[in-house]
């Protein structure tokens, strides 16, 4: 299982972002046992001028995207919100946040997401406040965004400040991505569920992924691929399962992992039905 | 070196504390592993890593500007890691995520023109990179 592929695996992949890979790679998932995705909205490698540009993203998301999946027999859902990475321009961002709305609604919708910060900044903060609010206001689960490298321990710590001042919101309700291992004992503290990110270089390789489920337990966490545009593994969740298996943990605990605890974070929006 | 544990707040309490304070042990208790197996398993990929930290190193020193090299906020940041490797006892990986954060805690007043992160934090007088 070099590859990870084994159809006999259940994953549900609830962080990728689909409209940056091929047709080629729903078939690799379907074909591998994984039949339900979640996308989160990102930052598309550019930034984006006008909020007409966020409508036809927002629109591929809902309509283009789920559609493509279908015909592999994969469920699509996505999480609808401006990339942290796009919040530096606050005028653009009001104009998008005014929006957002109008596709929350949507029937494959399941939250507002990835939330969060990039680079830590005051403006990224205010419009991670706004759409806090935003979820607050409607009760949408909430999918967070930390950022990367030498900025993720502080923009973790500030993401979770501020997510708790509004007090509408239930922690349970909200998953911290890209957690590793010095903040994801804060954030299990917290209340919050954890996702584990298995990417090349700036994220969790399989193996230190394993070790963190083995030191902190397998309670409210789950893993991804978050597959982009970028150098990454829409099959990475599976490499990951392989390595469980390999240094004897049980088949119910990968299960856990993989498929139910996904399951049971999602299933708390009403729109969410995993295959 | 910066100590691993003198940063005040939760998220830079003493390590072998937190493990503690969750009812976790921290080092390797849930590994269903044995150690002979995990050698058996890991030690070839590791020991390629090391080798290339070390070509690495040796391609800094084989530059016209070495010293250029070595006074950056990157390689000093490595350097305290590997000290960081050799000198803990347990909780490695966190120690040296922490050795590599930004420990700062005020919001950057802008992050116009920034999009990349660098791996390690140059520092509070660092913040335009």
């Amino acid at each position: 299982m070099a590859h990870g592929r084994d159809p006999s695996v259940k994953i549900i992949e609830p962080h990728i972002h689909m409209v940056s890979r091929t047709t080629d790679d729903y078939q690799a998932l379907a074909i591998s046992g994984i039949h339900t995705v979640t996308e989160p909205a990102f930052w598309a490698g550019f930034d984006r001028g006008t909020a007409e540009g966020f409508r036809d993203y927002f629109n591929q998301l809902t309509v283009c995207e789920p559609a493509r999946a279908a015909k592999f027999g994969i469920k699509h859902y996505c999480w609808i919100c401006l990339n942290p990475k796009e919040a530096e321009d606050l005028n653009l961002a009001e104009e998008v946040l005014e929006i957002i709305p109008d596709y929350l609604d949507r029937p494959t919708v399941v939250g507002v997401g990835e939330i969060g910060l990039n680079k830590n900044s005051r403006n990224e903060m205010k419009v991670l406040e706004k759409h806090v609010a935003i979820a607050a206001e409607r009760n949408e689960l909430i999918l967070v965004h930390t950022p990367h490298l030498e900025d993720k321990l502080k923009g973790t710590l500030l993401i979770m400040d501020a997510i708790l001042s509004e007090k509408r919101i239930n922690p349970s309700r909200v998953i911290i991505d890209h957690g590793e291992e010095h903040t994801i004992g804060e954030i299990k503290d917290k209340g919050f569920w954890v996702g584990l990110t298995l990417y090349p270089n700036s994220k969790c390789s399989p193996a230190r992924a394993v070790d963190i489920i083995e030191t902190y337990g397998s309670d409210c966490i789950w893993m991804n691929s978050a597959a982009d545009w970028d150098i990454s593994d829409p099959l990475a969740t599976l490499k990951a399962a392989n390595e469980m298996r390999m240094r004897g943990h049980s088949e119910a605990l990968i299960r856990k992992i993989f498929y139910d605890n996904p399951k049971a974070f999602l299933s708390q929006s009403p729109k969410f039905e995993a295959s | 070196m910066r100590s691993i544990v003198t940063y005040t707040g939760s998220a830079f309490r003493p390590l072998h504390r937190e493990g503690e304070k969750r009812g976790i042990r921290m080092s390797g208790d849930k590994s269903p592993m044995p150690a002979k197996k995990v050698l058996e398993v890991y030690f070839l990929e590791n020991r390629a890593r090391l080798l290339e930290i070390a070509s690495f190193l040796d391609r800094i020193d084989r530059t016209k500007d070495p010293e250029t090299g070595k006074a950056d906020f990157r390689y000093r940041a490595l350097m305290r890691g590997l000290r960081i490797l050799l000198e803990s006892e347990g909780n490695r990986t966190k120690a040296l995520q922490i050795n590599f954060s930004d420990l700062s805690r005020e919001p950057r007043q802008s992050a116009a023109g920034l999009k990349r992160a660098y791996g390690a934090w140059e520092g509070p007088f660092g913040e335009n990179h």
